[in-house]
């Protein structure tokens, strides 16, 4: 059953599609129309490792167009601290769901539920690998704010190594033709067979650690969380962590629409003082996690999403 | 004598069993672990090591007495010697020429080589499955996580 692992699995005909209906979604997603697209339909909730966002956002989506919700809740509770393989815990959610949203600490893993389901697996998260789900709530972003996808200069910075938001979205930046800059500590560089996968597809891929100085040419700036526990020692973390740290004063120069991502939670990353300049995106890129999820579960059960919600809903 | 006939008079003719040419210069102990061959086994098995070719430069032979190569066990060399050619000897002559052909998947030979994924616990089921991107250099990447394999290490991953 075709599902969403990573960015492959979908055309950019058909990520354009997605995100033109969730343009049509937003008055439901935001509840103000009450459309139940999918009512009778179960989402499993498969968070085998902590998840506020990701997991609130699909609930949120599926309760939004009318449809249930079950999850696994803890997993020190669940059948998984007993040892149970992950191919049977997808044999036995694939039979009480008609899709399944899954984060989990292995790489890999969705592919594997996805080659064990029957339902459509949508990767929440696996390891360090992809987070497609993210990647399409970052293009829903990115193309609300600069009206297209097309030829924008995306900074992706911070741990690019580590954080997988930033593995999906890339692959798919450069497909729309994004000129694609990595700042990134060396320790945190983007994995090499990602970079070589972007060179493959054609991308210009540069790289810096100086993150300041691409400020003033972004179209997007997409901030990452970098972890502590990634150094070797707190000197290091606190050393490297300052030079990827944005204040509102390090915005003088950027472009009027420029704007800052982030796929939250930040710890230190973005300084509060931008949270109130025209250029902080990162609540509202949180809040469109919802309509994108709604849009992908309405195309991946195969649902049509009408071209005018206003007339087919009712009002709340 | 032609540096062909030179190289393979270095060891005698066998009568029945495998003859493996063409294995990359050095290449012919990690051959050696992929097929299992390691001492506890009655066969005779002799190695040539860095002999001149015409076609590689450098090449190594291995002759398996009394043991024909299954294409189980030809898919496992295809990992580390994919030009290799294969000759099943009956009676001091060549039976049978085997290509090895390195499929675009290479499923169930060696697990992925990446300590954090999701095929690492022996207990999940399916099948271990390793795409093959490019053929020369040689590059695999793990269906599951991606990553691209190590593929000295996967020698000690052979399942």
């Amino acid at each position: 059953m075709p599902g969403l692992i990573t960015m492959d699995d979908l055309t950019n005909e058909e990520i354009i599609s997605i995100l033109d209906d969730a343009e049509q979604l937003l008055p439901v997603a935001k509840g103000e129309i009450f459309l139940p697209l999918l009512q009778g339909r179960i989402l499993g909730n498969l968070f085998f490792e902590p998840s506020t966002r990701t997991r609130m956002s699909f609930e949120t989506a599926m309760k939004r167009l009318g449809g249930n919700v079950v999850n696994l809740g803890d997993v020190k509770t669940s059948s998984v601290v007993k040892g149970e393989t992950l191919y049977d815990t997808i044999q036995m959610v694939d039979g009480y769901t008609d899709i399944i949203a899954m984060r989990h600490p292995r790489q890999g893993a969705a592919q594997y539920a996805s080659d064990s389901a029957n339902v459509p697996i949508m990767n929440g998260g696996d390891g360090a690998g992809h987070h497609p789900t993210q990647t399409m709530l970052d293009l829903f972003t990115i193309r609300r704010a600069h009206g297209t996808l097309e030829g924008l200069n995306v900074v992706l910075a911070g741990d690019l190594r580590y954080g997988r938001t930033v593995h999906s979205l890339s692959h798919a930046l450069v497909r729309f033709g994004c000129n694609v800059t990595l700042s990134s500590p060396e320790a945190l560089r983007m994995p090499e067979e990602i970079i070589s996968d972007l060179r493959n597809q054609g991308a210009d891929v540069n790289e810096t650690d100086d993150l300041l100085s691409q400020i003033v040419n972004a179209d997007v700036v997409y901030m990452t969380r970098i972890q502590k526990e990634r150094f070797p020692d707190e000197d290091e973390y606190h050393k490297v962590a300052g030079a990827y740290k944005l204040h509102a004063r390090d915005l003088d120069d950027a472009k009027a629409e420029m704007i800052i991502m982030h796929p939250l939670p930040r710890v230190d990353e973005i300084d509060s003082s931008v949270d109130s300049t025209r250029h902080a995106c990162y609540f509202e890129q949180a809040f469109n996690g919802v309509v994108t999820r709604m849009s992908l579960m309405c195309w991946l059960l195969g649902v049509k999403v009408p071209s005018d919600v206003n007339t087919m809903g009712s009002e709340i | 004598m032609s540096v062909q006939e030179a190289s393979m008079r270095r060891v005698t003719a066998i009568r029945n069993g495998t003859v493996i040419d063409h294995v990359p210069a050095g290449k012919s102990l990690s051959v050696l672990k992929m097929l299992g061959l390691d001492g506890s086994l009655s066969n005779p098995v002799s190695l040539v090591m860095n002999v001149p070719s015409q076609k590689m430069g450098g090449k190594d032979i291995i002759k398996v007495e009394d043991r024909e190569l299954t294409q189980v066990e030809l898919d496992r060399l295809a990992l580390v010697a994919p030009e290799a050619s294969v000759s099943i000897i009956r009676a001091y002559s060549v039976a049978e020429k085997l290509d090895i052909n390195l499929t675009d998947e290479v499923v169930n030979v060696a697990r992925c080589t990446f300590s954090n994924c999701i095929t690492i616990n022996p207990r999940e089921p399916l099948p271990h499955r390793l795409v093959l991107t490019n053929r020369d250099p040689l590059e695999l990447r793990c269906r599951y996580c991606g990553k691209t394999q190590d593929v000295e290490a996967l020698v000690d991953n052979l399942l």
